[in-house]
């Protein structure tokens, strides 16, 4: 089946040098890390976390997002996603890849990573991230390749895939919850010492998830001649607003915790996210611009998708609805989340985070390779749909 | 057989071409067997024989590692009368001082890398930046 | 692996000696537990309950073994500035900690480091406080913990908590720099090697290591000066003036119980059930 990924209009091979040239980008600007040290980020003693951690934690939503229709599909027989289950299995692949490809970016000493099998550790969180992520991947390309094979051939999938299929979901929920604990487990950082936030990355996740799917449904109608169907993209954009709704309500549920309690330690981290944090004299705001960003998108988008006319008529909107809500969630967790987690430190302290160009490059590097994936996967899935149709 | 022109040349080279670490050491160096310096004072004694160590010292140092930084035995070991605190540059260094005339003249040859210098100091590096105490 | 220890043992004759400055570890440790596994649990185990019972989350458990813990006295840091600076000076010399310049600060690397005391104190209010306290130069360091977050969270036990002692270890051969600690720890204790630390070494010890680039350090209570009979490098530096007292928690004849049994200390963030092992007295 990999052949179709061997064939294609001229745009389709544009579109993949154009990938290709940052991923060329990514990879020199790793070798430089690599040679010299994390140092050349701009993460510090402080901020010990940057980009690639808050890029892995956000990427783990986009992957687990797939089980929004492979849940309705296979749970509850939902016939509509029949076309589209390949494609969130199929992103959520991509989205795993450029996960591990994160993690492996953030390590200082990248040649002991399998220091994390070699010497298991079970009351570290880390140690369960790496099992369901490496476990949700292969479930995903061993379900995605069967049923497709199946699908090649004409013939109804063997049935002991459906065991791995069901199986998938609680991996896909699990990934990001495990995620979530990273995090939520740690004494004395307070913004994320909240149980609300496996639930918090689980709605980011099944909104954003979905909503790239929407997107490359949409991509695909003009260059690949691949319709969904619009009873598909009504439902998933429904699943969308009712998880980007569920999101922002826990994102409110924070402040009122923070705010009524006026616990300063519950405070800090939001007021730096979304006011600027005054400390001995100096306002440290960075982030400000960007969390706002993030609500006027998040409830902008929503209010667009909401509308029936501009969801159901208008391909233009309904695509820029969904963009607007990736990115709002991409802000949020992509940005914020990570990154004010260490503000301010344990000796209270603030320390602001600016990456560096170098470690843009690796990011932008990864996210082109994840792409590049989704793009040939995507191929396969579309190249194998239309020969059984035509 | 057809092609015979191209084929057996192409052979040839190949069979050439893989051979290439076997008798380009025969004509260079490299095959020359390394001579480890001793110890420049004339140490005669290590802590274990100097077959053994040969063949196991890097299972003695893994072992002397995890000794004293996981399991904390640090006990101080004495071997006929001397005694050795169990370490690369507490024990090892002590007697060994030139690294680049006896480590490395085995690593070298043998294209070893060991990590044990990202860390660990050679009396030479150590004499580079001096401690008075 | 096994096996050959044993050849080792049998070969060399190997016999073990405590070292020239056993007297000093046993003074340290009491009874020697450090050196010996077995040590005297029994005798501790006779000690009260207090934790059981109490409502408060960070109550102490009933001792168990040897837990090396440390008093730092800020009152006579305050009377004497340069206990503290010569304490930091010590452990920097002893452990090859490199100094970055200015514009290399956040890249920086500290063991035992000078702060402000509304820093390291930040569940205390400095609102009305003694005007003291308000400049007092506080010291932080790693706390050990008897209950330590950041081994929790280490994927590959490269942190641990040594059984024979409570010093809470790095292995630097097996830390894959995934800084999952320094987001874990509470107390800011933990540094990263951003970079080759070796050009910022001022002055080497030849009987320490330097660290690699990608791995994460902090203090380790001298755990290597400890097994030659030696206090750690911060207290001998304040030797004889008080300031900083070492030595076993669980002991109650040590002298660090003395100081604790008689003065009002406190912790760093008590209420994070982490147990430090580190107390200060203001």
């Amino acid at each position: 089946m990999i052949e179709k990924t061997l064939k294609g209009k001229p745009a389709y091979w544009i579109w993949l040098a154009f990938l290709g040239m940052f991923m060329a980008i990514g990879a020199a600007c790793y070798v430089r890390q690599y040679n010299f040290g994390l140092g050349m980020t701009g993460m510090s003693r402080d901020v010990s976390w940057g980009l690639y951690i808050s890029q892995f934690t956000f990427l783990v939503g986009v992957a687990a997002g797939g089980v929004m229709l492979v849940l309705p599909y296979y749970i509850h027989n939902y016939k509509e996603f029949g076309r589209i289950t390949i494609l969130g299995e199929f992103l959520a692949i991509g989205a795993i890849v450029m996960c591990l490809l994160f993690i492996m970016a953030d390590l200082g000493q990248p040649m002991r990573a399998l220091n994390v099998i070699l010497h298991p550790t079970p009351n570290s969180m880390l140690f369960y991230d790496a099992i369901v992520l490496n476990g949700y991947l292969f479930l995903n390309v061993l379900c995605g390749w069967v049923i497709l094979t199946a699908e090649k051939k004409q013939v109804k999938p063997p049935k002991w895939i459906y065991f791995f299929v069901y199986l998938s979901i609680p991996f896909a929920i699990s990934i990001h919850t495990v995620t979530a604990m990273l995090y939520c487990g740690l004494p004395g950082r307070h913004f994320w010492l909240s149980a609300i936030i496996a639930p918090r990355f689980l709605a980011s996740a099944f909104a954003a998830g979905p909503a790239l799917i929407v997107i490359a449904c949409l991509v695909l109608k003009r260059v690949a001649g691949f319709d969904a169907g619009r009873k598909a993209m009504d439902k998933l954009v429904t699943i969308i607003i009712y998880a980007a709704l569920l999101n922002m309500f826990f994102v409110g549920l924070e402040f009122f915790v923070g705010y009524y309690s006026n616990i300063p330690g519950h405070k800090h981290a939001l007021e730096y996210l979304f006011f600027g944090l005054e400390h001995h004299g100096h306002m440290y705001n960075n982030l400000v611009p960007f969390m706002w960003a993030f609500v006027i998108l998040a409830f902008g988008s929503i209010a667009l998708l909401a509308t029936p006319a501009a969801r159901k008529k208008n391909d233009f909107l309904l695509g820029l609805g969904c963009t607007g809500l990736f990115l709002a969630f991409w802000l949020d967790k992509g940005i914020g989340f990570v990154l004010a987690g260490f503000v301010p430190t344990p000796l209270h302290e603030i320390t602001e985070y600016i990456p560096t160009a170098n470690e843009l490059g690796i990011t932008i590097g990864v996210w082109a390779t994840g792409f590049m994936v989704v793009t040939l996967l995507y191929k396969t899935a579309i190249g194998v749909e239309h020969e059984i149709e035509g | 057989m057809y092609n015979k022109g191209t084929i057996i040349p192409g052979l040839i080279l190949f069979v050439l071409f893989v051979t290439f670490p076997v008798w380009f050491n025969g004509f260079t160096t490299a095959g020359d067997l390394p001579k480890p310096e001793l110890p420049p004072g004339g140490e005669k004694q290590c802590v274990m024989p100097a077959e053994y160590m040969r063949a196991n010292h890097m299972q003695l140092l893994n072992e002397w590692r995890d000794n004293v930084l996981r399991d904390g035995n640090r006990e101080i070991l004495e071997i006929d009368g001397k005694k050795y605190s169990k370490g690369l540059q507490t024990a090892c260094m002590q007697c060994h001082s030139r690294k680049e005339k006896f480590c490395d003249s085995c690593h070298t040859y043998a294209a070893v890398k060991p990590y044990c210098w990202d860390c660990h100091l050679t009396p030479k590096e150590t004499a580079s930046k001096e401690a008075i105490h | 692996m096994d096996k050959q220890r044993r050849k080792f043992l049998k070969i060399a004759g190997a016999s073990v000696v405590a070292g020239i400055g056993a007297p000093a570890v046993i003074r340290l440790t009491s009874n020697s537990a450090l050196a010996s596994e077995h040590g005297t649990a029994a005798e501790h185990e006779e000690a009260p309950a207090a934790g059981h019972g109490q409502a408060s989350g960070h109550a102490e458990e009933a001792p168990q073994g040897v837990r090396l813990g440390m008093v730092i006295d800020l009152r006579r840091m305050n009377e004497n500035p340069e206990l503290l600076d010569g304490a930091v000076a010590a452990c920097i010399a002893a452990h090859n900690i490199p100094e970055f310049p200015a514009e290399k600060i956040k890249q920086e690397v500290k063991w035992i480091w000078k702060a402000p005391f509304e820093s390291v104190f930040t569940d205390h209010s400095v609102h009305h406080a003694a005007g003291k306290i308000k400049n007092f130069p506080a010291v932080a360091l790693c706390n050990h913990c008897d209950d330590p977050p950041c081994v929790r969270a280490c994927p590959t036990q490269a942190t641990f908590r040594n059984k024979l002692n409570g010093i809470v270890a790095m292995d630097f051969h097996r830390c894959i720099g995934c800084r999952f600690c320094m987001a874990a720890c509470p107390y800011g204790a933990r540094s990263f090697n951003w970079q080759d630390p070796r050009p910022y070494v001022k002055k080497y010890n030849k009987d320490f290591p330097t660290r690699m680039r990608g791995v994460v350090e902090k203090c380790n209570f001298c755990g290597e000066r400890l097994a030659l009979g030696l206090e750690p490098a911060c207290v001998e530096s304040c030797k004889g003036t008080g300031a900083m007292t070492f030595g076993d928690l669980n002991d109650p004849n040590s002298e660090v119980r003395k100081v604790l049994d008689k003065e009002f200390t406190i912790q760093r963030k008590p209420t994070l059930g982490t147990k430090p092992s580190v107390f200060y007295i203001v």
